[in-house]
């Protein structure tokens, strides 16, 4: 059976792709080795096991328990984000965490350790987690905790699936006042100014909600240029409001590969900047309508066409941020290669919640590419080599390609992590990263 | 139409789960009967946690036709009182070991005929006597016109279509309506080994559509609407013609 990563690349074919239908049944019966499925939005291979079996967890959609007085909510780990939040919501409590897209599971963000864009002041989606139950492919049910099987806790958060089957998990929940958001906008005149706006020279007071679009095609002084947004949840507006994020059009089709290239991006970026003033742009709106923009055009990701694209997201340390970052994005617009999307963002100084967490302190910059072949990966493995250079990490639930020294480099705690992976599990990435 | 206790019958098949959750959200009262007491409780904590103002569940087999009233008294007196019923209970009858095996014809007809239809029934009686309710069952648009590929499953929903018909005719003008709710291809658990296509819907679209049926007394709704048009056609096709049909 054929099962797509967002990114559409790589296309692998699986024994089986078999249902977890209730959490209290065992393990499916596997051909080859185990891997646990969600809603498939990793970019890459991190969620696919090619010739193995993916366990898929879309029935394990329950909740299990929602304490309304202290916003601790216990559910299976198949239910996605955007129904967690159409529960919660209403109740003036909001998930700590949410990555760039509610259609991921509640498993998924455990098993990548997501962020937001509130890593700054929240840490990752780890951080929240009070506790879970692992099934492990021997039969056992392990509940872990930060007390409780305290180092497989650690090791299952950024684990990538790999140590069992998350069957169900406990989350803290912050309270909101409203469903909205207030958000601010402004343009964004270089890499200098990005860090001004971000709050890193005390030039402006940081919100809790922060990220920015770049243009990957800026040059020289340029690089940098794009728009800043900042939010915080708002104050008032009932908790009742419509989260503004449903599909309202899909994409129905692979677009021709050559729809997204530098001339509709350059377009596309010049367009969005002439949206951005130099003041403060304020508005308020539904927090699906900040929080997960591309959610409302359902299958975006077929606008890149059969072929695909490959995401690449690093974090290099703040020291040298200014540097590292300006060579990548010079090799960017150097290559001729368009990046769509281009996101830039600081992470807070928390410590990873996991073993194997990505997010940690410094810069993040994620970039879409699409995928042509032996020029892409090129352009990817010299980016790669700066980050390694600089100290930093490259994030697997969003990587097809990277080599395993990167992944060593970006993952230091690999090896005490081995001891923690399942026997029976495994993953296309894993057997790709470690061999 | 009032919805405010609801009981549902075959609580675990994901669309009872989906209409029961959509009925949660709006703070109804639920009382749950399912056969497996592992599943009924997760999805009884689940409805409790969306919000359900109560959740009661009863183990059993629904099969098990003796038991009927005394389900039905347990959800009364659980529920004070029953507003609506949604009878979900259901198999998808493995049409060739059907043909190789009458026993296991009539058994997949006593489970989606038999069954539903004494529940009905049933409901219908003490539902007259009070002058309110709603009765919705869930059939089939496989019961709309015997096929090859599975006519033991579609005579069952069919003959359960009929014995609605009637009993709506009954009840009309008793303040009881009966819903008789024909879903199409809905991508669940009973389907799952079915290759996917344009026409299939999900549980939670087919549920808004049971939802507002019950709401409104619909008689007969077709899930999504499209199956009307469709099956008009099918129906109306001469058995000569339909006969070489490879459907």
């Amino acid at each position: 059976m054929s099962v797509r990563s967002w990114g559409n690349y790589p296309k692998v074919e699986h024994a089986a792709v078999v249902a977890q239908p209730w959490r209290h049944l065992a393990l499916p019966r596997a051909e080859g080795t185990l891997l646990p499925g969600g809603l498939a939005r990793s970019y890459g291979d991190s969620c696919l096991n090619e010739g193995g079996t993916l366990v898929t967890t879309s029935r394990l959609d329950h909740l299990i328990d929602f304490d309304r007085a202290e916003g601790i909510l216990r559910c299976e780990a198949g239910i996605s984000l955007a129904q967690v939040l159409e529960v919660v919501v209403p109740a003036g409590w909001f998930l700590p965490v949410v990555p760039g897209t509610a259609f991921v599971t509640v498993g998924g963000a455990i098993a990548n350790d997501v962020h937001g864009k509130n890593h700054h002041v929240a840490g990752s989606f780890g951080r929240h987690v009070r506790r879970f139950e692992l099934l492990r492919s021997d039969g056992a049910r392990l509940v872990c905790s930060p007390c409780e099987n305290a180092a497989l806790f650690r090791a299952t958060i950024g684990g990538l699936g790999l140590t069992g089957l998350i069957t169900w998990a406990e989350i803290q929940l912050r309270p909101v006042h409203s469903a909205a958001f207030d958000v601010e906008t402004t343009r964004m005149d270089n890499l200098a100014h990005f860090f001004d706006l971000s709050g890193e020279t005390g030039a402006s007071p940081p919100s809790e909600y922060s990220v920015a679009w770049i243009d990957a095609l800026a040059k020289g002084g340029e690089i940098g240029r794009g728009i800043f947004m900042r939010a915080n949840h708002a104050n008032e507006g009932g908790a009742g409001g419509d989260a503004g994020a449903k599909p309202r059009f899909a994409v129905p089709f692979d677009f021709p590969a050559a729809t997204l290239n530098r001339y509709s991006v350059g377009l596309f970026n010049a367009l969005y900047r002439t949206r951005a003033r130099s003041q403060w742009l304020k508005s308020r709106e539904p927090y699906g309508k900040y929080l997960f923009p591309l959610d409302s055009i359902g299958r975006w990701n077929r606008m890149y066409g059969k072929p695909g694209f490959l995401q690449h997201q690093s974090v290099v340390p703040r020291s040298d941020a200014t540097a590292k970052l300006t060579e990548m994005l010079e090799a960017i617009a150097q290559s001729g290669e368009a990046s769509f999307l281009t996101v830039l963002k600081v992470f807070g100084d928390q410590p990873p919640a996991g073993l194997m967490s990505f997010a940690r302190p410094g810069v993040t910059l994620a970039l879409d590419l699409p995928m042509r072949g032996a020029a892409t990966f090129e352009l990817l493995e010299r980016l790669d080599a700066v980050v390694r250079d600089a100290g930093g990490a490259i994030y697997p639930a969003k990587d097809a390609r990277m080599s395993p020294q990167t992944f060593r480099a970006s993952f230091p705690n690999l090896e005490e992590f081995k001891a923690y992976v399942d026997p029976a599990f495994s993953s296309s990435f894993w057997r790709r990263v470690t061999r | 139409m009032k919805m405010e206790r609801v009981v549902v019958f075959g609580a675990t098949s994901a669309i009872a789960q989906a209409v029961a959750r959509r009925l949660a959200a709006r703070g109804a009262r639920l009382h749950l009967i399912g056969r497996d007491p592992a599943k009924l409780e997760a999805v009884r904590a689940d409805l409790a946690a969306r919000g359900a103002t109560a959740v009661t569940a009863s183990a059993a087999d629904l099969d098990d036709l003796a038991r009927h009233r005394a389900l039905i008294d347990e959800a009364e007196g659980a529920l004070g009182g029953i507003d609506a019923a949604l009878i979900a209970q259901g198999t998808l009858s493995d049409q060739l070991a059907c043909q190789a095996d009458f026993e296991h014809t009539a058994a997949e007809w006593r489970t989606n005929f038999i069954a539903p239809a004494a529940l009905a029934a049933e409901l219908a009686n003490r539902f007259e006597a009070r002058g309110a309710g709603t009765i919705a069952v869930i059939g089939s648009v496989a019961g709309d016109r015997g096929r090859k590929s599975n006519y033991v499953y579609g005579t069952a929903k069919g003959a359960l279509a009929i014995f609605l018909q009637g009993l709506r005719g009954r009840l009309h003008d008793k303040g009881v309506a009966v819903v008789t709710v024909k879903p199409g291809f809905v991508d669940t658990p009973m389907t799952a080994s079915f290759k996917k296509g344009l026409l299939w819907a999900s549980p939670d679209k087919v549920a808004a559509g049971i939802v507002r049926a019950m709401e409104r007394g619909t008689p007969e709704a077709y899930l999504p609407w499209f199956w009307w048009p469709i099956m008009f056609i099918l129906r109306h096709v001469p058995e000569r013609i339909f006969v070489k049909l490879k459907i």
